[in-house]
């Protein structure tokens, strides 16, 4: 394994190519507020992210990443457009052994704030991190998150189905069954019967959630039962779409075969990202698409995402990155601004070319 | 030759039933010194110490390899050891202390009979009372494993150390995950399990540890092996 100073070398390298790319360096706390953390990503990031009391700030968190600090330093004071490079440790609890999981490190980044082409933005990020990582050999990976909302929200049917099913679009599990729900595969439970004909349970009203909160759920329930199933095809195309995988230049062709015209924006989109790709002379047959990509990540990334990895199934990725307008929002109360970029790991680069030597 | 550490717990039915246990193999164990002393010897077979601590601890115990041999519940090494099989491995199922981790919401929610439907509550309820639903609990590891592999959202956990069954009507949380035996207390609780709640069934294991790498060729350890009828797993 590198050192830390080894890794500290190889991240300056990274982050001296950032500044000359035009980013603005900053170097957002250690410590950062945890309620906005625990707001965003509940028990997912509890369960990763050291957390401390201190007596005058409240829960405070060891950062376990910059996207949302540097965020928040964007909408504070950002002129626009904007980009910006970082480095620094950030610190995440490990759940299992390997060589590998380590529970600091360091990470060196580059954010591009800016709402003029959101598709060469795409593409100057991952251009960037391709030539630095070139020397690498890694295996670069490209998804789109916005197909798969586009794919959901162009469903025919309620809009109260589409919001479940896009809550859980980072939580495949769940997500396929509520599909099968809604298509009427898995068959509706007895006590959901029960319940809708007028079945109530006999237990006192105990706790905070209310009767009226129960009668709005059975309310909702009603109405969802009265929906028509959803057809066969449309839950094979989301699923074919789902687990397409192909050499990145084959995306939007393979894509239009699926036939479904509900994507055509996004695929439009991807194609424009996929031209400004080209034009940065990214070679499109060696990046892979996955449409699945990002997906069991924390609810972060919206639109583009990527990362590069080694051949090493149990390493994790060198870089990773993508779109995060949606997160903008959020944090921006009220303002937003389209944003993407990616991380580096320095230290395990430095553990490349130390094995390369 | 170095001396095998078994350690079982202090007190109470879990100490009775391990005891008798062992003595069915014809493995004597016993404490010594007055009733409250925490001392105990192993007769019957030569080459290990009793060690007699907190059910709740032996997990860290065996995983420091400070005791080798350990008696207590899978659902502790679950819970406090990470990737738990990594760090010891069981040798037997003893047959007592069955206990099963579940999710209880409280009956009167007519509405919330399964995973999906406390999903579906949970997303609710944070859009009304402008919170995440609290689960309250002592087991965080297994519940948040459990609900992340259910693709269960929008919920918190609080921490409960005991009394658990009586967050809800307490305000402090609306849902428990807790070990049931027998479901008394639930009911009496005004609590139903739901039906696809079950976290993990436990009962009372003798692990082993696999911190040490001299056990498998230890002969006392072999001989309480053959003596007990186990086949030792690779360490």
């Amino acid at each position: 394994m590198a050192t830390k100073a080894q890794a500290r070398i190889t991240g300056r390298r990274l982050l001296q190519s950032f500044a000359a790319a035009g980013a603005q360096e900053i170097e957002p706390d250690i410590m950062q507020p945890a309620e906005v953390l625990l707001d965003l990503y509940g028990e997912d990031i509890r369960a990763r992210a050291y957390v401390t009391q201190d007596p005058t700030c409240g829960e405070m968190m060891l950062r376990p990443d910059f996207t949302v600090p540097v965020v928040q330093a964007h909408m504070s004071q950002g002129a626009e457009p904007a980009r910006y490079c970082y480095m620094g440790e950030v610190f995440r609890k490990q759940d299992h052994f390997g060589q590998a999981r380590v529970n600091e490190y360091t990470q060196v980044g580059y954010e591009v704030f800016d709402r003029e082409d959101p598709a060469n933005a795409d593409a100057e990020v991952f251009a960037l991190f391709s030539s630095l990582l070139r020397p690498h050999g890694l295996q670069a990976t490209m998804g789109d998150m916005g197909l798969l909302r586009a794919a959901v929200v162009g469903l025919e049917t309620t809009q109260a189905r589409k919001a479940a099913l896009l809550r859980h679009i980072w939580r495949p599990v769940r997500f396929r069954k509520l599909l099968e729900r809604y298509s009427g595969q898995t068959p509706m439970p007895q006590a959901r019967r029960d319940l809708l004909a007028g079945a109530r349970t006999k237990g006192p009203w105990i706790g905070l959630r209310s009767p009226k909160d129960m009668d709005q759920r059975i309310a909702s329930l009603r109405e969802d039962a009265k929906a028509p199933p959803l057809p066969a095809q449309d839950v094979a195309r989301i699923e074919a779409l789902y687990t397409l995988t192909c050499p990145a230049a084959q995306a939007s062709a393979q894509l239009r075969t699926l036939n479904m015209p509900v994507l055509d924006p996004a695929i439009d989109l991807l194609e424009a990202r996929l031209a400004a790709l080209r034009t940065r002379r990214v070679d499109l047959e060696a990046l892979r698409f996955d449409a699945s990509h990002g997906r069991t990540t924390m609810e972060y990334y919206d639109g583009f995402t990527f990362t590069f990895e080694t051949s090493r199934r149990d390493w994790p990725a060198v870089a990773s990155g993508g779109r995060y307008d949606a997160l903008t929002r959020v944090l921006g109360q009220g303002r937003e601004i389209p944003a993407v970029g990616g991380v580096i790991r320095p230290g395990l680069l430095a553990d490349l070319e130390g094995a390369a030597q | 030759m170095t001396r095998i550490k078994l350690g079982v717990p202090s007190k109470g039915r879990l100490m009775e039933k391990t005891f008798d246990w062992f003595a069915r193999h014809d493995v004597t164990l016993k404490r010594t010194g007055s009733e409250r002393e925490y001392a105990g010897a192993v007769e019957g077979i030569g080459g290990i110490d009793l060690v007699l601590l907190s059910a709740g601890e032996i997990p860290r115990e065996l995983a420091a390899g400070r005791i080798h041999l350990g008696v207590t519940g899978s659902d502790l090494v679950r819970e406090k050891l990470a990737d738990w099989d990594n760090q010891v491995a069981s040798l037997a199922l003893m047959g007592f202390g069955h206990a099963d981790l579940i999710i209880a919401v409280p009956d009167c929610w007519s509405d919330v009979d399964t995973l999906e439907d406390l999903d579906a509550a949970a997303h609710a309820f944070r859009d009304t009372h402008g919170f995440r639903l609290r689960i309250a609990t002592k087991y965080h590891r297994l519940v948040r494993d459990f609900l992340t592999r259910e693709g269960v959202a929008d919920y918190q956990i609080t921490d409960s150390q005991g009394a658990t069954e009586g967050t809800i009507a307490n305000l402090t949380a609306e849902v428990i995950a807790d070990i049931t035996s027998s479901g008394e207390t639930l009911s009496a609780n005004h609590l139903r399990v739901l039906s696809d709640g079950l976290i993990h069934q436990s009962q009372a294991n003798l692990f082993v540890t696999r911190a040490v790498d001299w056990l498998g060729t230890n002969a006392a350890f072999q001989t309480l092996v053959q003596r007990l009828n186990l086949t030792p797993p690779t360490l």
